[in-house]
């Protein structure tokens, strides 16, 4: 953005001292953890830390060798491609008819960024008092129209479940960066390819689509990087992983080994497995998105 | 830096203001999982006790769900910052039994307040749960409950079934579950809580047959499960039989399928006696009868084994700490206490002398439901079978069991493939717990 006027700062302390919150922050909430983790992964310990063994990569071994590690990960990815695409594509068209709005354009905007304030864990509570079998209002009224909604066994309708909450939740941020992205797009360009005879379906497609695209390339690696690790409060209160093992994630899993079933060595690989996707995802962000996408 | 040194100066400054402010006054923390009417029953004990005398101060903290709790109490001791006391479920205490250099046996500390600690006091079938092989009680039982059966008698009426009578045995149960789907008389049968606590481990201790050897781990943590063997293979194929129309419903891995009954969709229930309050609060016309049992076992019904959870005692705090701990025991086990207890939240009695005082002031007249489980618990002196299931990972184990239990009722395997399957995951993960 701003790489050509770069400022230089006569003195030489000053700039560490401004760091120095951040930096602080980093370490007690991210550096020092993070270690932590690392270290907890080449160890086998029992719960209570009164017996500790070096096993090397052992854990790493162990858990990539688990059937129910790989199914968690393909879980995951059908769940992450799933919400990004929902939450995206509804996001995508409601910015597009928010646009067309003239009257009472900051009310609908306004409306439609409400639910990115609720927390995961209510937006899973929410959710769940809709469509839990038990007492569900909507599951009521589905069972009520014959149709036999059990995702407490029903491992596809518990994934559907879980999806619709996470991208619920996503979409109103997915909306807000969407519109920005429609509004800079600019008007003459629409225009022009109107008196051309374009139709709208075709200007979308043949126009704003392709302009939108820097905005829609930030959002899916948001949105995925969002689906890998926001969601763990929505599919602790859904559906706690099951049934069976249909909708355990891969940061769900992290929980479930290390604070459930106290297999701490498990866990921590697990998350420093989970800590290098995170860097992945990142890094891909930094170079392609920052580098050959220009924001207008 | 400035940051960190100024957190620490805030920390110590509070550190030195209450120490300041509670001297003389010993302090003991009570980490506990207890919600609604029963915390208030914990907050009152508490104030009870610290009202009593002037030595010491009970100070209760509510720390989430039961393996919240756990979770707490352990990050804590690794921290060097256990609690005193900490409530641990059922399932947790193969756990605690596993660590013992972290916790302090309750029958050391319970001599250590003066008085001797007789163990004969207390109710046998409790006591020999929460105490090691060789007889030690380790941890203090607080709120102990087995399961029960539970009926609606409008929606017997309506079935045209004897309102009176509830099912003692597991086909009984079914074939009034059917009735009452065919009839219309509710939209489903029968629902149960805890598939793994009901249907597992106290199926195993009730019909007198083996969960896992080494006694279910009571007597050894190498354990291997016998969880398929065929009674529970025919038990668990009926139920996922009765799964496919409805007539059984699941509700969930804990104690979600409550509504189910509350709301009437169901007529019958299995569930803690605990449970009862809300099954009282709902204003339903309900019934009790025993656990069912299967009558092709040989010598059901035996008995049942307790739920609930018990109070465990961190090692490393001074003489005066375990002083004051055994003196809030003492308390805890006196029998007007023990016998409020009992009748206010509806868990087992600990003490055999509350148990007689409710009997005689004629409280089962009027509430048989609450005389049911401690019946069920004391009918016969525990086998090698019943003396209930204790595993470094239970918690894990009926994880493994309740996966495969919602694979075979969705209707993706048979009983005896779910079995098999949670019998050999259940194995592996047991040897992993025990560092093999």
């Amino acid at each position: 953005m701003a790489s050509s006027t770069r400022v230089t700062f006569p003195n030489k302390v000053l700039p560490y001292l401004l760091l120095a919150p951040q930096l602080a922050i980093t370490i007690v909430f991210f550096y020092w953890p993070a270690s932590q983790a690392i270290r907890q992964s080449v160890l086998r310990e029992d719960p209570f830390g009164l017996s500790t063994q070096f096993v090397g990569l052992g854990n790493f071994k162990r858990i990539l060798s688990d059937p129910n590690y790989l199914n968690s990960l393909q879980v995951t990815i059908v769940f992450s491609i799933a919400t990004a695409v929902i939450a995206m594509g509804f996001a995508l068209l409601f910015a597009v008819m928010a646009d067309k709005v003239i009257r009472g354009k900051g009310v609908y905007r306004t409306l439609m960024i409400w639910p990115y304030a609720v927390a995961p864990a209510i937006a899973g509570m929410l959710w769940l008092f809709l469509f839990n079998p038990s007492m569900g209002t909507f599951a009521y009224m589905i069972r009520s129209a014959g149709y036999n909604w059990d995702p407490l066994l029903n491992s596809n309708q518990a994934m559907l479940l879980v999806v619709a909450a996470a991208a619920w939740k996503q979409i109103s941020y997915n909306f807000l960066f969407f519109v920005a992205g429609l509004q800079s797009i600019p008007k003459s360009l629409i225009e022009a390819a109107a008196i051309d005879g374009a139709g709208e379906t075709k200007r979308f497609w043949t126009i704003i689509f392709p302009l939108l695209a820097p905005t829609t390339f930030f959002l899916l690696v948001v949105n995925t990087v969002y689906a890998f690790f926001d969601t763990f409060g929505i599919i602790h209160a859904v559906t706690g992983g099951g049934p069976g093992k249909a909708t355990e994630t891969l940061v769900y899993k992290v929980y479930n080994d290390g604070f459930v079933n106290l297999i701490l060595g498990d866990s921590a690989a697990q998350s420093v497995i989970l800590m290098v996707i995170v860097i992945g995802l990142t890094a891909i962000q930094f170079r392609y998105v920052e580098r050959k996408v220009h924001y207008g | 830096m400035t940051f960190r040194g100024t957190s620490l100066s805030l920390a110590l400054g509070l550190v030195l203001a209450s120490s300041t402010s509670s001297f003389a006054v010993t302090e003991i923390s009570w980490w506990h999982a207890m919600t609604g009417a029963n915390n208030e029953v914990v907050e009152t004990l508490s104030k009870e006790f610290n009202e009593s005398q002037s030595d010491y101060k009970v100070v209760p903290v509510f720390k989430g769900t039961y393996p919240e709790t756990l979770n707490a109490g352990i990050a804590a001791f690794r921290a060097k910052q256990a609690p005193h006391i900490m409530q641990v479920f059922d399932a947790g205490t193969g756990v605690m039994m596993g660590a013992e250099g972290a916790i302090k046996p309750v029958a050391d500390i319970l001599s250590m307040g003066g008085a001797k600690f007789d163990k004969s006091l207390y109710l046998p079938g409790i006591v020999a749960y929460y105490s090691k092989p060789d007889g030690t009680m380790l941890s203090f039982p607080y709120n102990s409950s087995s399961p029960i059966l539970y009926y609606n008698k409008d929606i017997f009426k309506k079935a045209g079934l004897d309102e009176n009578n509830p099912p003692k045995t597991w086909p009984e149960v079914w074939e009034a579950a059917k009735k009452i789907k065919t009839s219309g008389a509710a939209k489903c049968g029968y629902t149960s809580t805890w598939l793994t606590w009901i249907h597992t481990e106290n199926f195993a201790a009730w019909n007198n047959i083996s969960y896992g050897t080494n006694e279910n781990g009571i007597a050894g943590t190498d354990v291997e499960l016998k969880i398929n063997a065929p009674l529970y293979v025919k038990h668990f194929q009926e139920l996922a039989d009765l799964a496919k129309d409805g007539t059984f419903r699941y509700g969930g891995r804990t104690s979600e399928a409550k509504p189910l009954f509350l709301s009437g969709e169901c007529g019958i229930f299995t569930e803690s006696s605990g449970g009862l309050g809300d099954v009282v609060k709902s204003g339903m016309n309900y019934g009790t009868g025993q656990l069912p049992y299967d009558p092709d076992a040989k010598g059901a019904p035996q008995n049942t084994t307790p739920g609930g959870a018990s109070l465990w005692v961190f090692a490393g705090k001074s003489d005066a700490e375990y002083k004051g701990v055994a003196a809030f025991f003492t308390f805890l086990s006196r029998t007007d206490i023990q016998a409020r207890l009992h009748q206010v939240s509806g868990y087992l009695p600990v003490t055999l002398a509350a148990y007689e005082d409710t009997k005689k002031s004629g409280f089962y007249d009027k509430n048989p439901a609450r005389e049911i489980p401690i019946k069920q618990m004391m009918g016969k002196a525990p086998t090698e079978n019943s003396k209930g299931v204790r595993l470094p990972n239970l918690p894990q184990v009926r994880d493994i069991e309740n996966e495969e239990f919602e694979n075979m009722l969705s209707g993706k395997q048979t009983a005896q493939q779910a079995l098999d399957n949670a019998v050999k995951r259940g194995n592996a993960a047991i040897k992993q717990a025990n560092g093999q």
